[in-house]
């Protein structure tokens, strides 16, 4: 019987199935599903894959490509930004290829459901010059998967798999595949193979030069990847990943009229679209993302053809794409009886009753009134929250890390009181580096931990800062008389909102840790046990 | 048969299970299904949808048409009207009547509930009630779903499956409960000539 399995379960039980020996991941939604799943997995266990998150994207890529060294299978999962903060090791596997496959899976959030920013993965496969994988549904996700690891080996190069959210987060029945070996141990043949000195570099550069033809040959002969002929010549449409399910939906089951080539891979095939180029009069680019394939298509100069997509405005240039967007792009009427009434009001996202960090920002709150142009650096996780009302709390939400370096920038600048607020598991991912910086030139900046003992937002998975963040600040060279713990309650308000006054008063780098478990991940435990 | 559905409601309400029994069911059944969920943002209180597909036929997309949906399931009435422009003229809301107030500017329930008796289609019960008849409000989710249950096309006998399947760590006891939920919701559907 087929199993019912969410996209990121789906990529999670291929993995497995591929005989993988080792899953290396920072959580971030929507990719945190495929650890999770792997960590639950009896049949992970038993062949005792490695499944423990990393500190960061960086970390664990490199951990991956390590696995990978050794002749074994690796898959590593983040969120779209993450691969920002793994460019560096990313960029350069693809560099030193892999010795056992490897997979990249980056899962992208158009529309922003629960990100920053609205960045398309796709551009770093072509940047890094690797394959990328872009399954259009939950089956093809799975499979995959096995022939993306194929593929790795095959050509001896890291694979980007790319996902966006309803791909990630929607469940459907799967078949599964009969599970396959792991590989044995086995050190890379040429021992020159992962040193990037610059000759070696060299050398490695023109064999990842030379590959290209080879990997857009590969996605000519992927199954996934097709052209449909239709007898309406009028339009040709080119649907990348999750874009072709929602451009079928619009026929109901029936075949699409127009010609259609549908891309599940890049490099895209050369071949497919030449065709269509060439017997369709105008061209409808649909793809999740950016305008990738539609700015490849349109080139520098202008051409005849009339190419529609995210960029002629045909399809908006931003957010999610979904069957609608697609039937209207398509000229197709479309029909809603009703509207959203005005009596419906806005519910965004709220702090859950009894978190702690409301009482960690009441204190920063009230230890600040006096101060009028004090500044709060925040960071990503539940306590950006503190930006609405009733805290009204921070100042800044930018990258995971970026609370602690942009309050020093601030305080080189003159701002005063400089205050960071940052979550465990964020200053463990990548706030411990801008701490450093700032005891290097003892800046007077606060930095304020929001330590509830667990990675919040993305679920409550395990912080690599629990237990720890003491001994890092000091072992960073924080000054032990300006390390303070507070624990957020309400009882010991006033105290809290003193021991913040005082550090922000002394002239120098200062860390409170205000630590509080999460309520959620402490209810999770205890229905646990 | 075909059968399209947006749940909705607030985060923490557990609009997810309700989606995992329809699922467990239509994989009962037999049939083709797809079930996008709400992940990631774990504070509660925020508004939260999910898009349900069962049909007999290969299903091409993850989300719902605008105006295709033949049902809104909602476990809070402002939350029910959220989403109304996915639904078609012949579907029906089905939702909770109990409000989740957690927001200073909430509308006054009377003009709420306006809005959903205007609509050609729609049917209200307070599922907290009735889950307190069942033995816990916990199991509100299961009632709603029971008072939606005579108009989908899966059966009472394969949701009831589906209950025992997504309790099934749970004890004996805890599944009765939400079984007999889901029964006191289906025949407070039944009570009205369904
Ligand atoms: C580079 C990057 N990786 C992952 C994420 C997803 N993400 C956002 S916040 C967060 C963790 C927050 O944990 P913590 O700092 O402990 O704060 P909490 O949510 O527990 O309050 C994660 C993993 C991201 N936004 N950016
Ligand atoms: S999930 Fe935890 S950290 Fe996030 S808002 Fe709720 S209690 Fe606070």
């Amino acid at each position: 019987m087929k199993q019912l399995l969410l996209g990121d379960e789906a990529i999670a039980q291929g993995a497995i199935d591929a005989g993988i020996s080792g899953i290396y991941a920072y959580p971030g939604t929507p990719s945190t599903e495929i650890m999770e799943y792997i960590q639950k997995s009896k049949q992970a266990t038993d062949g005792k894959v490695h499944c423990r998150w990393s500190t960061n994207e960086k970390t664990a890529v490199e951990e991956a490509l390590g696995m990978s060294y050794a002749g074994k299978r690796s898959i590593v999962c983040m969120k779209h930004v993450g691969l920002n903060v793994a460019a560096d090791p990313f960029m350069n596997a693809a560099m030193t290829g892999v010795n056992g496959g490897m997979i990249v899976v980056s899962a992208d959030d158009p529309s922003m459901h629960s990100s920053q920013n609205e960045q398309d993965s796709r551009f770093y496969g072509k940047f890094a010059m690797i394959p990328v994988l872009e399954p259009s549904n939950q089956q093809e996700a799975y499979d995959m998967v096995h022939y993306g690891f194929d593929l790795s080996e095959r050509l001896q190069t890291p694979v980007l798999f790319r996902i966006t959210t309803r791909l990630a987060h929607s469940r459907t029945g799967i078949d599964l595949k009969t599970p396959r070996a792991q590989n044995l141990l086995k050190m890379p043949q040429d021992t020159r193979q992962f040193i990037l000195l610059p000759a070696n570099a060299r050398v490695r550069y023109k064999r990842l030069i030379g590959l290209q033809n080879d990997f857009a040959k590969e996605t000519e002969t992927n199954d996934n990847v097709s052209y449909t002929d239709g007898a309406d010549k009028s339009l040709g449409i080119i649907a990348c990943g999750l874009a072709y399910n929602y451009l079928m939906e619009n026929y109901n089951n029936a075949p699409c009229p127009y010609p259609v080539v549908k891309i599940c891979q890049y490099p895209f095939s050369t071949k497919h679209i030449n065709h269509l180029i060439n017997t369709c009069k105008e061209i409808l680019v649909l793809e999740e993302g950016f305008p990738f394939v539609e700015e490849q298509l349109k080139g520098i100069t202008e051409t005849k053809l009339i190419i529609k997509g995210r960029l002629s405005g045909d399809v908006p240039r931003d957010g999610e794409l979904n069957p609608t967007i697609i039937a209207q792009s398509l000229g197709m009427e479309t029909k809603s009886s009703f509207k959203v009434p005005s009596v419906v009001m806005m519910r965004p996202p709220q702090l859950c009753k009894g978190c702690s960090h409301i009482d960690t920002y009441n204190a920063i709150v009230e230890a600040t009134a006096s101060m009028n142009l004090h500044r709060v650096f925040s960071d990503i996780g539940c306590y950006t929250l503190g930006a609405l009302p009733p805290y009204n709390a921070i100042h800044t939400c930018v990258d995971m890390g970026a609370s602690i370096t942009m309050a020093k920038g601030a305080a080189d600048a003159g701002v005063w009181p400089s205050i960071a607020v940052i979550g465990d598991s964020t200053f463990t991912h990548s706030g411990m580096t801008g701490l450093l910086d700032a005891v290097l030139e003892n800046t007077d900046i606060t930095v304020i931990i929001s330590d509830n003992e667990t990675t919040g937002m993305t679920g409550g998975q395990d912080s690599a800062a629990t237990d720890r963040l003491q001994q890092i600040c000091l072992g960073l060279g924080v000054d032990p008389a300006h390390v303070k713990t507070i624990i957020p309650l309400k009882k010991n308000h006033a105290e809290n909102v003193q021991v913040i006054r005082d550090e922000i008063n002394y002239k120098g780098v200062s860390v409170v840790i205000s630590q509080r478990e999460c309520i959620q991940t402490s209810a999770r435990k205890h229905r646990k046990s | 048969m075909k059968q399209d559905i947006i749940l909705s409601g607030v985060g923490g309400q557990g609009i997810v299970s309700i989606a995992s029994v329809i699922g467990l069911a239509a994989l009962e059944e037999n049939l083709h299904i797809k079930q996008s969920e709400v992940h990631g943002m774990s504070q509660r209180g925020g508004a939260v949808m999910s898009h349900l597909r069962v049909s007999s036929r290969p299903i091409a997309s993850d989300l719902i048409p605008a105006g295709g949906a033949d049902m809104i399931l909602s476990v809070e009435p402002m939350e029910s009207l959220r989403y109304l422009p996915y639904l078609s003229d012949k579907g029906w809301v089905i939702t909770n009547s109990k409000p989740f107030v957690n927001i200073d500017n909430y509308p006054e329930m009377e003009s709420v509930m306006n809005e959903l008796t205007r609509l050609p289609h729609s049917l209200m019960a307070d599922a907290e009630q009735l889950a307190e008849e069942a033995g816990s409000v916990r199991t509100s989710n299961m009632v709603i779903l029971g008072v939606a249950s005579p108009l989908l096309t899966l059966s009472a006998e394969a949701l009831e499956k589906g209950i025992q399947k997504l309790f099934s760590s749970k004890s004996q006891d805890i599944i009765d409960m939400n079984i007999k939920a889901f029964r006191i919701g289906r025949n407070f559907t039944k009570g009205k000539g369904f």
